[in-house]
């Protein structure tokens, strides 16, 4: 597993929650101490110098895996999307090969399960009223489709309800959320009254990342709606 | 918004002006509700289409070849229009492409001229040189005509009063025009506005227009429009001049087969524009005695020279990515400081600037892929808003707040155990600021300095006590001691 730097610092419960599901699979979960950042901060922040040497630590880090399962899809986005690139970039011909044969291997959390594994109904039981926020990155980049929608509806006891624009961006953006703080507060207001109209107890998303976001905004206006990746959903018993 | 023309080398930065615009509770309801009704027009008439995925191929490969053979394109461009009776004008700069078509509408001996709606005009900001000039322009295209009379700007590349709803629009014309009893139903406004253009069309000699596309194969030129005014612009007066981007040139004839199902799906949601005017040259018995053409450059050469940004080339104009843009959707157009907003706006203004202005641009995005997606040419303007970003920090140095926090983290990134103290450090820097709500949760509400953006609106979870890395090796102990 690739947990992502901001998992595991802020979001461990998620971490557990997939190597829960994993392991009740019947896989076998690793964890190569040695990983931090997939690069994403630094290369959309415009700064590219910095994340080159990131690229070649997660190849350090992860070659020979079987499969790399990443709880982020902005992060396997930015590896899918630039790491050939960027390995292009650093000019080392052994590295570009390392990188073409590691990438196939790397799965979102939901996308391993659905399209690696084929699987929609992993065992769970959550009996809450839930609505499914989609990523930007999983649903344009990574083209998960459906895949977490079928995951969630195969959960017993969910009551899954249909968020209105569910295409539409949260405003998270990464540094965008500081540097057009107003921008992406407008953007955040219309998204968490989308969420508020679905009377959902708690909203559910494929990235950390985004429910930060959604969830600093919903915390603030007191709303009583949580937050929680699909991992911890998917581990409920 | 005033009459002051959009500048990005004096435009405020995007988040200020964004600020400003955002302030406008009209217009921002004007915005999403025009841009909510395009997007679901384009929605029907591209979801209806089997083959749109490879349109959107071929016209990406046939603008992607014209851009690597462009300076071809062009030399055939200019011989094809000259045999066929045009005089073709090349201007590098919009300075120059303002002087050489003052001169030729002076040399018309004209004091007014007609336009169509070009972005091309409004890029070299024309209208205030020609009237420095001592020369009249009159919009004729109805939203160009709104923003004329409202001493306003354009704030769209296909609707430029796009944040104007048709309230605003009555009053404007009720006080231009001088109309005070006119009714606010689109076909009082229309039946206006028809009145106040058909004698500027009849008495005006001189016609200025833009391009969608210059034909080299033939040395024609392609409009399309949804009103008929351009075909009046086009057909009546007696000098035609044309303005437009060396970019605006495709290799055939046929190429419009692919090009114009592209561009009214995606630009209006339409099959098929009302109006498609292609005209080649002169012809003695009918229309303009007189066709000019200036072709410009304006950066654009520098564009492409950059194999990266170069993609951006191949834009066709249709304002879909506007559209589907939720930054612009929540700021409208005039916060990109430019007559190129919204996502375009964002590549291109920069560019054209060669990077010395509008360098806030690239950053007014949330990377989040609607326009790339809707892009009937494909151009991924997410990677070429990052590629920009990678260009803006690379001039600014490496001696910024920022830049030096990014450093700093990068550092910590390369390695095992500098992360690992810098995950504790956090959570004792964070400590001071972080009270329990209702549930017994940490959380934030205020952040000091370049982070205070985050706490405006929202709060922080504070760190849990423990990474997922700590959890992770107790239980692998745990395991090693209990011979699992
Ligand atoms: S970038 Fe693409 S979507 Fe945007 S205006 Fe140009 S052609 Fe249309």
């Amino acid at each position: 597993m690739f947990i992502t730097c901001y998992n595991d610092t802020l979001f461990p419960a998620t971490g557990k929650a997939v190597v829960r599901v994993l392991e009740r699979l019947g896989h076998t979960v690793e964890f190569p101490a040695g990983q931090t950042c997939c690069g994403q901060m630094h290369w959309n922040t415009g700064y590219q110098a910095e994340a080159l040497p990131l690229l070649t630590r997660f190849v350090e880090q992860f070659r020979g895996a079987e499969a790399v399962v990443v709880p982020s899809s902005s992060c396997v986005a930015m590896m899918r999307d630039h790491y050939p690139k960027m390995a292009e970039e650093i000019g080392d011909v052994k590295l570009k090969a390392e990188v073409a044969e590691l990438l196939p291997k790397v799965f979102e959390f939901s996308e391993f399960l659905t399209k690696r594994l084929g699987l929609e109904d992993v065992g769970a039981y959550y009996p809450h009223r839930v609505t499914y926020h989609a990523s930007c990155h999983g649903l344009r980049n990574l083209g998960l489709g459906d895949g977490p929608q079928r995951l969630l509806r195969a959960v017993r006891g969910i009551d899954l309800v249909e968020i209105a624009g569910l295409e539409q961006c949260c405003g998270f953006g990464g540094t965008f959320a500081v540097k057009n703080a107003e921008v992406s507060s407008a953007m955040l207001a219309e998204k968490t009254n989308a969420i508020l109209n679905t009377k959902a107890e708690a909203c559910t998303a494929c990235d950390n990342s985004c429910l930060m976001h959604i969830h600093g905004a919903l915390h603030r206006q007191r709303t009583g709606i949580q937050t929680v990746h699909l991992a911890e959903i998917l581990a409920g018993e | 918004m005033s009459g002051t023309a959009l500048d990005p080398r004096t435009a405020p930065t995007f988040p200020m002006a964004a600020k400003t615009m955002m302030g406008d509770t009209q217009l921002r309801k004007n915005v999403r509700h025009a841009t909510d009704v395009i997007q679901a027009k384009r929605a029907r008439v591209v979801d209806e289409m089997p083959d749109w995925q490879e349109l959107r191929e071929s016209g990406k490969q046939i603008r992607q070849h014209t851009m690597e053979h462009l300076d071809f394109y062009l030399e055939e461009f200019e011989s094809n229009c000259t045999k066929a009776g045009g005089v073709v004008h090349w201007a590098k700069d919009a300075e120059e492409a303002r002087r050489i078509i003052v001169a030729l509408v002076k040399a018309a001996g004209a004091t007014e001229v007609i336009k169509i709606k070009s972005m091309t005009t409004e890029e070299i900001q024309l209208n205030s040189a020609l009237e420095a000039a001592g020369i009249h322009p009159y919009e004729t295209d109805l939203a160009e005509l709104i923003i004329q009379l409202g001493h306003d700007q354009p704030s769209h590349i296909v609707v430029p009063a796009l944040h104007k709803n048709r309230q605003q629009i009555r009053e404007i014309f009720q006080r231009e025009m001088n109309l005070p009893e006119l009714g606010e139903t689109p076909q009082d406004l229309a039946d206006a506005a028809r009145q106040f253009l058909r004698e500027k069309f009849l008495r005006v000699t001189t016609g200025v227009s833009g391009a969608n596309f210059l034909i080299a194969e033939t040395g024609g030129v392609c409009i399309v429009e949804s009103e008929g005014n351009g075909r009046m612009c086009l057909t009546l007066p007696e000098t035609l001049i044309t303005v437009a981007g060396i970019d605006k040139v495709v290799p055939r004839f046929e190429d419009l087969e692919v090009l114009l199902q592209l561009l009214p799906r995606s630009a209006t949601g339409e099959r098929m524009n009302p109006y498609n005017s292609i005209w080649t040259g002169v012809n003695p018995p009918d229309g303009p005695r007189e066709f000019h053409v200036v072709l410009m450059d304006n950066a654009r050469t520098e564009i492409l020279g950059d194999a990266e940004g170069r993609q951006t080339l191949n834009c066709i104009r249709c304002g879909a990515c506007q559209n589907a843009c939720p930054v612009y959707r929540q700021t409208g157009g005039h916060a990109y400081g430019s007559v190129y907003a919204g996502p375009i706006g964002a590549i291109l203004t920069p560019q054209l600037q060669e990077m010395h202005h509008a360098q806030s641009l690239p950053y007014a995005s949330s990377l989040c892929g609607a326009c790339y997606e809707v892009c009937p040419v494909k151009i991924n303007i997410p990677e070429v808003l990052i590629h920009l970003r990678n260009k803006v920090v690379k001039q600014n140095g490496m001696l910024n707040a920022e830049a030096l926090a990014m450093r700093a983290m990068g550092m910590i990134f390369r390695s095992e155990s500098r992360f690992r103290a810098a995950q504790r450090m956090g959570r004792m820097a964070e400590a001071p600021l972080v009270r329990k709500d209702g549930r017994g949760e940490g959380w934030i509400g205020w952040l000091p300095g370049l982070l205070g953006g985050w706490t405006q609106v929202r709060d922080l979870q504070a760190m849990p006590e423990e990474t997922f890395r700590e959890w992770w090796e107790k239980r692998e102990s745990k395991e090693v001691a209990s011979g699992n």
